[in-house]
């Protein structure tokens, strides 16, 4: 709690990621009207006292599908971004720890997947698997764990030779117990940093794919996919974009805001 | 030693190349649909096995996984990248179409960014906590939050739709149509950037000749252009390197929103039309210019740094 007594805005960004996240937990109980259900003799409402944000061409509660899709893009940037701490992590402590011939396969493999744009690739993958959310996750994690993987491993080649490791190896600890309680305790700091911080950009290129159609699908409240079928109704039902963008860079900023203060609080030496 | 580095350099491209291509491959031989009946059909003609039987072989895909990766290898690298199924055309020629739309977004976008990002970052450095610093940081920081797409669909609506300034949904390189979504890609890379300039310019602002020229009595505006300026240039180079690499690769989205001609928009309709051969060679095409150009950025560095000349000799 002190944490927070000491780093005002960083309780503060905290508060309103908690609300986002609890908005999202409690969004199918929010939502005044059931994201799914259309309405033919509602199509495409403009924003009324009934309908706050408008109605889409299947005649849904706009208001409704984008409070529920805090809930899909929430746990798809999470999912993802553990997922890519985790494989990360395992593949940068292996390398580091170990060396020798499973470093250079390893750390090659990772050399080749940050050599050339990423989300091409994640393009391609989400694309010929076939778009669904399963999909895109797996699509992005297969070109974004590479970094996670460097960090790791530089961090682990710093720990191998102190003191403190040594000292665990000639009482004979265990490999497994040296890595479970010197190693991992000491490099998860800079992973969740780094995790933190990179749940906006997930975020935003999960809606990137939906957006291209190779992400979540119809009827999905997603908000990317809710921006591709907006596109089409640009000219007589602008608020089908306006909204959903908006609910993206508001929780996009509200994410980068306290990763970037989360970094503060927990790594002071960087400007 | 200058030419050690340079071989390790290009095995190490090459390595990376014949692994992505590797990828791609083996998700389109995972994937459903059979290749020789989607180049046959066109509309709705029934295509008979015998001539399905043919064109397969005439294909090679008849043969062994492996054996088809290795043909299709050694046919790219004769410039041979095989026949787009939708276009019925050499991928090549596709590639090439829909990267001299690209090419041209890139360059116009590029010149936007230095031009929105250069004064700011640098007005930003000079007036390092003041109000113009809080201003410009905290305009980058909601253009970083900002989906691209978004922007792009935003600014179609405003100034294509309502205000009618700019042509919207022509699919045609046009020199009014290149505005907008040069202009949103533009925005959001100056948001990344202008953080990154004014980081430069803090450091080198700090530096001792600066110190030494100030003491001396030059002008701040002398010792800015004539002095930090130029020592400002490599880092940013490697900026600029970076991501002309992203626009090549990374605007599908825009490149969509707009209908601009690109490679990006013609990716997502051979991914959407599951035309294999137009995919891979996308994927392997941007990943050679990709490569290429941060190793330009590399060399420009023996170049443009003096004391790196010296020690590569």
């Amino acid at each position: 709690m002190t944490v927070f007594r000491e780093n005002k805005l960083f309780a503060f960004y905290t508060g309103l990621v908690v609300l986002i996240v609890l908005l999202a937990i409690f969004a199918p109980y929010l939502a005044p009207q059931d994201p799914m259900a259309g309405n033919m003799k509602l199509v495409l409402q403009t924003p009324s006292a009934e309908h706050f944000l408008g109605t889409d061409k299947l005649g849904r509660d706009i208001f409704s599908r984008i409070l529920c899709g805090t809930q899909i893009s929430l746990f798809m940037a999470l999912c993802l971004v553990a997922l890519i701490a985790i494989v990360g992590t395992l593949v940068g402590v292996l390398a580091g720890f170990f060396g020798g011939w499973l470093e250079t396969i390893l750390m090659r493999f990772a050399d080749m997947m940050l050599a050339f744009p990423g989300i091409v690739l994640a393009i391609a993958i989400a694309g010929i698997l076939g778009g669904s959310v399963v999909n895109t996750i797996l699509a992005l994690l297969v070109v974004s764990w590479a970094k996670y993987a460097r960090l790791v491993r530089s961090l682990v080649l710093r720990l191998r030779n102190q003191d403190f490791i040594q000292a665990a190896k000639i009482q004979g600890a265990k490999t497994s117990s040296i890595l479970w309680r010197h190693i991992l305790p000491n490099v998860m700091p800079m992973v969740v940093i780094t995790g933190a911080m990179d749940i906006g950009t997930m975020m935003m290129e999960i809606a990137g794919l939906s957006f291209l159609g190779f992400g979540a699908q119809p009827p999905t409240p997603e908000w990317g996919l809710m921006l591709n079928e907006g596109r089409q109704y640009i000219q007589t039902a602008p608020w089908l974009m306006i909204y959903p963008g908006l609910a993206i860079f508001i929780v996009v900023a509200v994410f980068n805001l306290w990763g970037d203060s989360l970094r503060d609080v927990l790594d002071p030496r960087q400007e | 030693m200058i030419l050690q580095k340079l071989v390790s350099k290009l095995s190490q491209m090459l390595v990376t190349l014949v692994g992505v291509s590797f990828l791609t491959f083996c998700l389109t031989y995972l994937a459903p649909g059979d290749p020789a009946a989607m180049l046959l059909e066109a509309g709705d003609t029934i295509v008979s096995q015998e001539t399905l039987d043919k064109t397969r072989a005439e294909l090679g895909l008849d043969k062994p996984f492996l054996v088809q990766y290795v043909n299709w290898a050694g046919g790219v690298l004769h410039g041979d990248m095989g026949m787009s199924y939708s276009a019925k055309k050499p991928v090549t020629d596709k590639l090439l179409e829909g990267f001299a739309g690209t090419l041209t977004l890139a360059a116009v976008t590029i010149v936007f960014v230095l031009l929105i990002s250069l004064p700011l970052g640098i007005w930003s450095a000079v007036h390092r906590n003041g109000w113009q610093d809080y201003l410009v940081r905290t305009v980058s920081f909601i253009g970083v939050s900002m989906p691209t797409f978004w922007l792009g669909l935003i600014f179609l609506y405003v100034f294509g739709l309502k205000l009618g300034w700019f042509p919207i949904a022509k699919s045609a390189v046009t020199a009014q149509g290149i505005v907008l979504p040069a202009l949103t890609l533009a925005l959001y890379m100056s948001s990344k950037y202008i953080r990154q300039v004014r980081t430069v310019f803090l450091e080198e602002l700090q530096q001792d000749y600066v110190v030494g020229a100030r003491a001396r009595g030059l002008s701040e505006r002398a010792i800015l252009w004539k002095h930090v300026l130029p020592n400002a240039v490599l880092p940013l180079i490697t900026l600029l390197g970076m991501s002309i690499g992203w626009l090549l690769g990374g605007v599908a989205v825009i490149e969509m929103v707009f209908s601009w001609p690109g490679i990006g928009n013609m990716a997502v309709r051979a991914i959407a039309m599951r035309d294999y051969p137009l995919i891979e060679g996308f994927v392997l095409w941007i990943s050679i210019v990709y490569m290429a150009i941060n190793a330009l950025v590399d060399l420009s560095y023996v170049y443009l740094d003096p004391r790196l000349k010296k020690e590569a000799h």
